[in-house]
């Protein structure tokens, strides 16, 4: 690498440290003291793990700190992440009463302070519960995974948590863009759980290092927390061409290997419109491409990701170009990407399930000069693993008693993006974290009746 | 425009509000800029022997973050010789001629000390001279302030010995460091006061640090009890006030002191008998600026109400302010939700449920939306709810038709005493 490519690609890395500056101690007093702290906060209510909002923001305003942090922790495991991660506008924040006279309290800033202050602090929050002998594995170590580590590892499990990465975390560690999760965050979370005697076994791919057969043997109950796999291929023409990417693995890339020069000055495109089009979209940008477009073949009413979101990408430049669907990639003698040709569409009159389709317009077909190409339509499913445990499951979408999370064998609960679909849950961080939490409850109500009647 | 000129026994100012004696009103310096700024008058800082004062003086209260709800001070009167004090008088009245300038004065209770004091400074011009009874701190345990304050006798005393000698008004300055106030007001007026003002400091104790477990302030690792002012403080003045205006015996016009930080707060304490009044507090937080607000909210209050002098308002409230023997037992108010403005907080809920009347109901409505409801029934007209509820306009307390004649306690324990007395007498 020659002295000035050093030189941008330090600056380039520069892109990629959190965009969000903390809360000051000053702005989080004030805010937390401009919070009314509602009895049967609906905030609490709107917050899938339940956190006990305005208590947490009265320990801010009282200087109670580690109080604020445990509070958030003991909802969710993954509170750190989750603080910068949420769509707090749909959620807590949403359901804020002072929606409906001034503005919302900043929820989720709050709760990044209260949790920065337990990073910098080193604060113990938790301990691990007496051993009760029992032994748990759970497979993946995302935040279903690590919530579910936490809560068993605090009521006594030995847990195992077996992870195919380098290391745990999951989506907050590789998936989530680190200029609004930084790596460290999520890795803190992980060192909470591992603090509760959690083995975590990183490397360890199930299916190939270990066998379902030989976990479901040594253990007394087992955690599906495996999420979704890459993203599936777009069916076209040319994505073997050098420049196509697989967005899950291009914001990995962001965040686990040196911040690339490839994209100084390059076209990119993204294909897809949901929250992994926009974490693609905008780490082109500050990968120093010159432009970044969005491509969908609906319209930006029927676009899966967070307005925020969009917002964000907007103000990094990002263009949107809707009824627009990728027909085929061009690449030259080389095997490298320099087009994409695309079709314009229009949308169908709502069909019997409410969703309009779009239809190809005949004859609209263009060019469009790029040098990358970025799929980000959604993930494809770990099947062959769900089904090396011998479970059922509905397309990759493992089918569980949503009281439980049992799976049709009694032994193997589910939760995370593996149950999300089919009209079965949410795909958030958050969500995930409180499917952990009900699974671990579910496991303990299956594997110690007796405790949870004395509970 | 109405007139905001001020009369209080004599003393005339452009408008009611002065400053009062403290820390703003140490220095010529200082109390010209406050005229500058539209203050009506100054009460100059407390002159006498000159004193030592100690380094790390003040301390606030904060309250959820809100700075300055309480203000305590160990300060004592003035450390600057009085010649200095005198002639900066001298100057700022004749830079300000219709501005009043009041000399308050503490010196020790002796007779000759008090005729001195009093010749020196009615010499340079003051306006008035107002005796500070009330300091709390420091002076009160060399026997002055305070401690002559907190007797009658010696408040009646050295009155009579300042008006043997006075050429101008003499307003006495009245600690609330006492059961009853008016006990001292009185004895102030029997010894010839022209007016009385209130209150001075309470005593108090800022807070103690956490960490170190020092006092706050401290002074080199030790403290001593200061003085409390400040917004926190008004209620307490405010009744004081009220009690004096209210008393018959009290004859004589009153400069209200304690907390008033704005407009209103001043109209409401010249509605509850206050003749002008002095601030203190207000101005050390935000400066000599606020009173242009001040003048000019007073102003278009009275603009707005149609009252032509600021004169005619002061003690309007005063009939108002009773015993509570007095009170109309059958009167009733009740909560009333207003559903179309309310947030659902809830606060109102928890409120009465857990320490008041347990008359508020969470429900949720045909449409599926939470509302909360009051069972007049139940609610005593406690206004809890409304105090703790954080939208305006979302709880109202509403006037509820007497059912019964007005009866007040005093009423009607007098019927119930004649009835046992007729009994009595039957049974005889």
């Amino acid at each position: 690498m020659s002295n000035s490519s050093s030189v941008l690609v330090e600056v380039l890395s520069r892109n990629f440290e959190e965009a969000e500056p903390p809360l000051s101690k000053q702005e989080a007093l004030d805010e937390a003291n401009r919070c009314l702290f509602c009895y049967d906060a609906p905030c609490i209510q709107a917050c899938p793990t339940g956190i006990d909002i305005p208590n947490f923001i009265k320990k801010i305003a009282s200087g109670n700190l580690l109080g604020s942090s445990k509070t958030i922790m003991t909802a969710n495991p993954v509170g750190a992440s989750c603080a910068r991660v949420c769509p707090t506008e749909e959620l807590c924040e949403g359901a804020c009463v002072l929606n409906h006279s001034t503005k919302p309290i900043m929820i989720g800033n709050l709760q990044r302070y209260a949790t920065d202050w337990a990073i910098n602090n080193e604060a113990t929050l938790f301990e691990a519960g007496k051993t009760n002998g029992k032994r748990v594995a759970i497979i993946g170590g995302g935040p279903g995974g690590l919530s579910a580590a936490r809560e068993l590892a605090r009521m006594g499990y030995k847990v195992t948590i077996f992870e195919a990465e380098k290391e745990a975390g999951g989506l907050n560690t590789y998936g989530i863009v680190s200029f609004r999760l930084p790596q460290k965050i999520s890795y803190w979370e992980v060192n909470q759980v591992k603090s509760l005697n959690v083995e975590i076994k990183t490397n360890t791919k199930v299916g190939t290092d270990i066998l379902p057969s030989e976990i479901l043997e040594n253990y007394d109950s087992v955690l599906l927390a495996i999420g979704m796999s890459s993203v599936p291929n777009l069916g076209i023409e040319g994505e073997e061409l050098n420049g196509v990417h697989d967005a899950i693995q291009f914001v990995k890339n962001t965040k686990t290997e040196s911040i690339s020069d490839q994209f100084i000055g390059k076209k990119a495109v993204v294909i897809g419109a949901g929250n992994t089009a926009i974490d693609a979209a905008t780490c082109s940008v500050r990968l120093g491409a010159e432009n970044v477009k969005i491509l969908y073949r609906r319209t930006k009413d029927e676009m899966t990701a967070y307005d925020f979101e969009y917002e964000f990408a907007k103000q990094d430049g990002v263009e949107f170009r809707w009824l627009t669907a990728p027909k085929k990639i061009i690449g030259d003698q080389e095997g490298n990407v320099i087009g994409i040709e695309c079709i314009k569409m229009i949308l169908s009159e709502a069909g019997e399930d409410g969703r309009k389709r779009p239809l190809a317009l005949e004859g609209s077909e263009f060019v469009l000069e790029v040098d990358a190409v970025i799929k980000a339509i959604g993930q494809s499913r770990y099947i062959d693993l769900i089904e090396q445990f011998n479970i059922s499951h509905e397309d990759g979408v493992v089918t569980i008693d949503p009281l439980t999370h049992q799976t049709s064998n009694e032994k193997v609960f589910a939760c995370g993006d593996v149950i999300f679909g089919k009209g079965q849950g949410e795909a958030m961080v958050v969500s995930a974290a409180q499917q952990g939490k009900e699974s671990a409850y579910a496991i303990h109500r299956k594997l110690s009746p007796k405790a949870i009647e004395t509970a | 425009m109405a007139d905001l000129r001020t009369n209080i026994a004599g003393i005339e100012s452009p408008n009611p509000f002065w400053l009062a004696s403290a820390p703003p009103t140490n220095s010529g310096y200082q109390v010209q800029r406050a005229f500058e700024a539209g203050w009506g008058g100054a009460v100059w800082k407390t002159l006498g022997d000159p004193i030592l004062n100690v380094s790390s003086r003040f301390a606030a209260v904060s309250f959820n973050g809100q700075k300055v709800a309480g203000f305590n001070n160990i300060e004592l009167i003035t450390d600057r010789p009085l010649e200095v004090n005198l002639k900066e008088i001298y100057e700022t009245k004749k830079r300000f001629p219709n501005h009043a300038i009041i000399a308050s004065l503490m010196v020790e209770p002796r007779q000759e000390a008090w005729h001195e004091i009093v010749k020196r400074v009615e010499e340079v011009g003051v306006d008035g001279l107002e005796l500070n009874f009330g300091c709390p701190h420091g002076m009160a345990e060399r026997g002055m302030g305070a401690a002559s304050g907190q007797v009658p006798a010696l408040v009646e005393q050295q009155t009579y010995w300042v008006k043997e000698v006075a050429k101008t008004p003499v307003i006495v300055k009245l600690t609330p460091n006492i059961t009853d106030i008016t006990a001292t007001a009185e004895a102030a007026v029997n010894g010839g006061a022209d007016a009385i003002s209130m209150i001075n400091t309470i005593n108090s104790l800022a807070g103690v640090d956490l960490n170190s477990w020092n006092t706050i302030p401290h002074v080199g690792g030790k403290g001593a009890h200061g003085g409390y002012c400040g917004p926190a403080v008004k209620p307490i003045a405010l009744n004081m006030v009220g009690e004096c205006a209210r008393n018959s015996r009290i004859n004589v016009p009153i400069s209200g002191i304690g907390g008033i930080s704005n407009w209103q707060d001043a109209a409401e304490f010249m509605l509850m008998g206050s003749t002008s009044v002095q601030v203190c507090t207000a101005a050390m937080h935000h400066g000599f600026r606020i009173v242009e607000d001040m003048i000019d909210g007073l102003n278009n209050y009275l603009d707005e109400k149609g009252i032509s002098s600021v004169k005619e308002i002061i003690g309007k409230s005063v009939p108002k302010y009773s015993d509570w023997g007095d009170l109309d037992l059958n009167y009733k108010v009740v909560a009333n939700i207003n559903n179309e403005v309310c947030i659902n907080c809830n606060k109102c809920h928890i409120a009465c449920e857990d320490t008041s009347h347990q008359c508020i109901d969470m429900l949720t409505d045909s449409n599926g939306n939470k509302m909360l409801k009051v069972r007049e029934e139940d609610c005593v007209g406690c206004n809890l709810c409304s105090i703790v509820c954080p939208v305006d306009g979302a709880i109202d307390m509403i006037e509820l038709p007497n059912e019964l004649v007005p009866m007040t306690w005093n009423e009607r324990q007098h019927a119930v005493g004649a009835v046992a007395c007729e009994i009595d007498i039957a049974s005889k």
